[in-house]
């Protein structure tokens, strides 16, 4: 301001940078928590004290949901990884049929929100109008007591958070697979180590790390969801933390029990998280030397049959559940399998004509959608370019400030805005704002990383170019890096786009009428049983967000794509 | 409907002080409120009907009065009462026009001085006089039963529950669906009437029989139809009204011991956004055409005097009740549902 600058050389603001990056990431990160840490140590009249946390660990109504959650995430972690590495060495390792196949239907999966799966198998396996438990009974000729499955019950919440966890652990593993160069494995057995000690010595050990992430990424999802749970504990008869937390803001509503019943989620999240990043740390190296592409091992007459088991995996997250919900959107009756005379399009006409809240809860969460995935990864662009080029002094801070909403569970961040925007100086609940800032907060850490890793393998000598031709830092940011991360940028686009429509936990605390998205309408849905409704509006928004995900990845192709191959 | 006055408790007098000076005069629907109404062209209805219900009379008054676009924010009595009070704290005034299923809530409401006078004709002309807040903040617009129920595919009528003290039976244990009263205000006022006549270790025991515990009190008629539980301990009876003459294999029973009466009044906001749409749409709300409506497609049964009983239902006099206390309600609901969820554990 009113300071001359020299022609030719324009102000680099990125000086001012970092203070307002750190600014943002405070208000994003550190007030919520705040919120919730003074609201968890004091009672109504905000007056210390460790009440909150006294009724916490006595009261079997908060001992029993503690244990139920710490079963539920020990279990779904262990067999997330008993399920993922195989299927992932099957699909990245050998010469399997259509493996790439399996591979896009894993990924997708990622599209389904828990709760919805959750949805669908009620319909398949509740105990006794469930499809499946039907089948059975009419296969065996057994008595209307016989029950082959029942989801309303701890194994059944098991069973259906590990179905859409699998896919997190699936990812990393195959991934880490591919990375493993395949002269590693030659060498292995030139050297004489039979198929099993090259497994042992080198395969399982390169493997490892991604697996351990894997297991740790299970573990903190099936602790912090809260979609799966919402629709299958209450029927069960037992609560889980998440759904505990929930049901305090019932009235009269206890926020300082809920945010005294959030730290400890967020507490076992940091210490499992630094627990990785020290086992890690110790235990990544870089694979040096050629990377040969891996070489498939060869299953034989196995083929077959291990693609016959990875089609019966994916049967469970998509193909039933997706069959339950076309069902249920069509027929007369949910329970009953679709005939002629069942037949019925009511429910369509029920969602689309008569409920007059389906309009603005679409309109709400495709607004909410393209926004934080625009700012998003806006945000973490900036961010990872600033960390991963050491732009600025204190760089680290950001990086830490960053990654560490990945601590935070959805639910507890909801209770932390609400803390936050409910009382002055600026009440954000009650607008989208909230929402925005809720979803940004939440996958911020994912898309930060996603990015700061494909700034490490881009090389820096154009950027360097053009600062020496005199661009400011941010302008090479735009001009330069952004087009050549250009698939990248789309993929953590999309990234946030799809988790930010499957989102219910911190949305759950933080909608209210006139800010209902997609997923809390359902969640409604469900509370008063309306299940065909429920299909119908899944399954369009199943259909909605994939058009989104193809449109981007088509108008990226035509923009980025060119300038990446001039490059 | 006039038979309904002699089972109308005077909940509602306890509810409202004796009120100084006369009642606000019933306004007509003229056309100054139309046009008034039509510019504001929307308006909020927060409501704990069952949701096609609350649907199919939202699509009717915006048929009469087009370019008002009705919403409907459906959800259980006691979820509309939290997220009322958590907006309302937050300075949100959304909602112009409110029902719950709990009228106990409206004892709240009333003493918190957020509900606006307003009596429409209808209710002045054609509602028994214990049906009306003396005050005219709100009347009873709905009126309904919770009670047990049966799908008739899993259940013989000669073995089907006759009363709640038949539900503790062993041989019920895994078979049973109910509401719950941290959600629905009909559970709510349910349980209390039951927990008061019949004790509350009635629940105790229930609590064993392994109960299908789901919220709202429409879901557990649902469950039945879906053929997912063989009996309901509670829930609508509007709704297995809707599912019985559809066809569906469920069936009512009136337990020996008396059937909770529910009473779910309307009023309107004195906060409402679409001030003049509110009073609109609560005149529609308690006119012949919407009770009648309310009635025929929805279940329900009305304090409407010009409305008529659909054939085949039993009339409310034939059935033994449970006496309702909206006053008692409110200042136990606390307890009930700390209590309710040390047995049932959710």
């Amino acid at each position: 301001m009113g300071v001359a600058m020299p022609r030719g050389r324009r102000a680099d603001l990125s000086g001012a940078v970092l203070p307002l990056f750190a600014a943002t990431l405070c208000l994003l990160v550190v007030l919520p928590i705040g919120w919730l840490i003074v609201f968890a140590f004091t009672d109504r009249t905000r007056h210390a004290t460790l009440a909150n946390f006294r009724v916490l660990f006595t009261d079997s109504a908060f001992l029993d949901p503690l244990l139920t959650t710490l079963v539920l995430s020990v279990a779904v972690s262990l067999i997330c990884c008993a399920v993922a590495a195989p299927m992932g060495w099957i699909v990245a390792r050998s010469d399997m049929p259509f493996r790439r196949a399996v591979r896009i239907v894993v990924t997708a999966s990622f599209v389904t929100p828990p709760f919805l799966g959750a949805i669908a198998w009620e319909l398949l396996a509740a105990p006794n109008s469930g499809l499946l438990n039907q089948l059975y009974r009419s296969a065996t000729g057994q008595g209307p007591d016989a029950v082959l499955f029942n989801v309303y019950s701890l194994p059944g919440l098991i069973f259906v958070v590990c179905c859409y966890t699998f896919p997190y652990v699936f990812v990393l593993v195959a991934n880490a697979l591919d990375r493993i160069p395949g002269d590693l494995e030659d060498a292995s057995s030139m050297l004489g180590g039979s198929a099993w000690r090259t497994a042992r010595r080198v395969t399982i050990p390169l493997a490892l790390p991604a697996l351990a992430a894997g297991a740790l990424v299970a573990f903190l999802q099936a602790m912090t969801l809260f979609g799966a749970p919402g629709i299958l504990a209450l029927p069960a008869g037992f609560h889980t933390m998440t759904t505990k937390i929930w049901s305090l803001f019932q009235y009269p509503p206890k926020p300082e029990l809920a945010a005294a019943a959030s730290l400890p989620l967020l507490a076992v999240t940091v210490v499992l998280l630094r627990a990785q990043a020290a086992a890690l740390g110790r235990r990544s190296y870089a694979v040096v030397g050629s990377h040969a592409p891996p070489r498939p091992v060869k299953l034989g007459a196995l083929r077959w049959p291990a693609l016959l088991l990875c089609l019966g995996l994916l049967s469970l997250p998509v193909f039933l559940p997706y069959a339950a919900l076309l069902n249920a959107a069509f027929s007369r009756i949910p329970s009953q399998p679709l005939t002629p005379a069942r037949l019925t399009g009511d429910h369509w006409r029920f969602v689309f004509v008569e409920l007059s809240a389906t309009r603005l809860a679409m309109k709400n969460t495709f607004v909410l959608a393209l926004l934080s995935a625009s700012c998003g990864t806006l945000l973490a662009l900036v961010i990872s370019y600033l960390t991963a080029r050491a732009a600025v002094r204190g760089h680290r801070v950001l990086d830490v400030l960053a990654t560490a909403p990945i601590a935070i569970p959805g639910i507890a961040l909801g209770v932390g805005l609400f803390l936050a925007y409910t009382r002055g100086p600026v009440v954000l609940y009650g607008t989208l704002w909230i929402l925005l800032l809720a979803y940004v907060t939440i996958e911020l850490p994912a898309a930060y990383q996603q990015l700061r890793s494909s700034f490490r393998a881009l090389s820096v000598e154009l950027e360097d170019a053009s600062r020496i031709l005199g661009a400011s830092r941010l302008r090479t940011l735009r001009t330069v890096t952004a087009p050549l991360l250009g698939p990248s940028l789309v993929a953590t686009w999309c990234f946030v786009f799809v988790a930010v429509v499957r989102e219910l936990s911190a949305a759950a605390i933080l909608f209210t009428s006139e800010t209902k998205v997609l997923s809390v309408l359902i969640f409604d849905l469900n509370e008063s049983g309306d299940l065909a409704a429920i299909a119908v509006l899944g399954l369009t928004m199943l259909v909605l967000t994939s058009v989104v995900i193809v449109i981007a990845n088509v108008i990226s192709g035509l923009r980025s794509g060119p300038r990446v191959r001039a490059a | 409907m006039g038979t309904l006055q002699r089972f109308a408790m005077a909940s509602m007098l306890l509810a409202g002080t004796a009120a100084l000076g006369a009642p606000p005069a019933a306004s007509k629907v003229t056309s100054e409120l139309i046009a008034a109404a039509k510019k504001e062209g929307k308006v909020v209805w927060y409501t704990a009907v069952d949701l096609p219900v609350a649907e199919r009379v939202a699509k009717a008054f915006e048929a009469k009065y087009p370019g008002i676009a009705m919403r409907v924010e459906r959800s259980g009595g006691e979820r509309i009462f939290q997220r009322i009070g958590q907006e309302y704290a937050s300075n949100i005034h959304a909602v112009d026009v409110v029902n719950s299923s709990d009228a106990a809530h409206f004892i709240v409401w009333k003493r918190d001085g957020i509900l606006a006078p307003y009596v429409p004709e209808d209710v002045a002309l054609h509602y028994p006089a214990e049906q009306k807040d003396p005050d005219g903040l709100f009347a009873s617009w709905r009126v309904w039963l919770s009670v047990i129920g049966y799908n008739t595919n899993l259940v013989k009528r000669e073995e089907a529950p006759k009363s709640f003290a038949d539900l503790l039976d062993p041989k019920w244990s895994g078979k049973i669906v109910k509401g719950h009263p941290g959600y629905s205000g009909t559970i709510m006022t349910a349980t209390f009437q039951i927990a008061r006549d019949l004790g509350w270790d009635y629940f105790e025991k229930l609590a064993r029989q392994k109960v299908m515990q789901v919220q709202s009190s429409a879901d557990p008629p649902k469950k039945l139809a879906l053929g997912e539980r063989a009996v309901m301990a509670d829930g609508n009876e509007y709704n297995l009204f809707q599912l019985k003459e559809k066809g569906e294999p469920v069936e009512i029973v009136y337990p020996k011991e008396g059937t909770p009466l529910i009473i779910g009044p309307g009023g309107i906001m004195k906060d409402a956004p679409n001030p003049n749409a509110a009073r609109l749409l609560q005149s529609f709300l308690f006119s012949t055409e919407a009770q009648q409506l309310m009635v025929d497609f929805g279940g329900l049964r009305s304090f409407h005097e010009l409305v008529k009983d659909k054939p085949g239902r039993k009339p409310l006099p034939e059935i033994k009740l449970m006496k309702d206390d909206p006053a008692a309600v409110e200042k136990q609901a606390d307890e009930i549902k700390a209590r309710y969820s040390k047995y049932f554990k959710v």
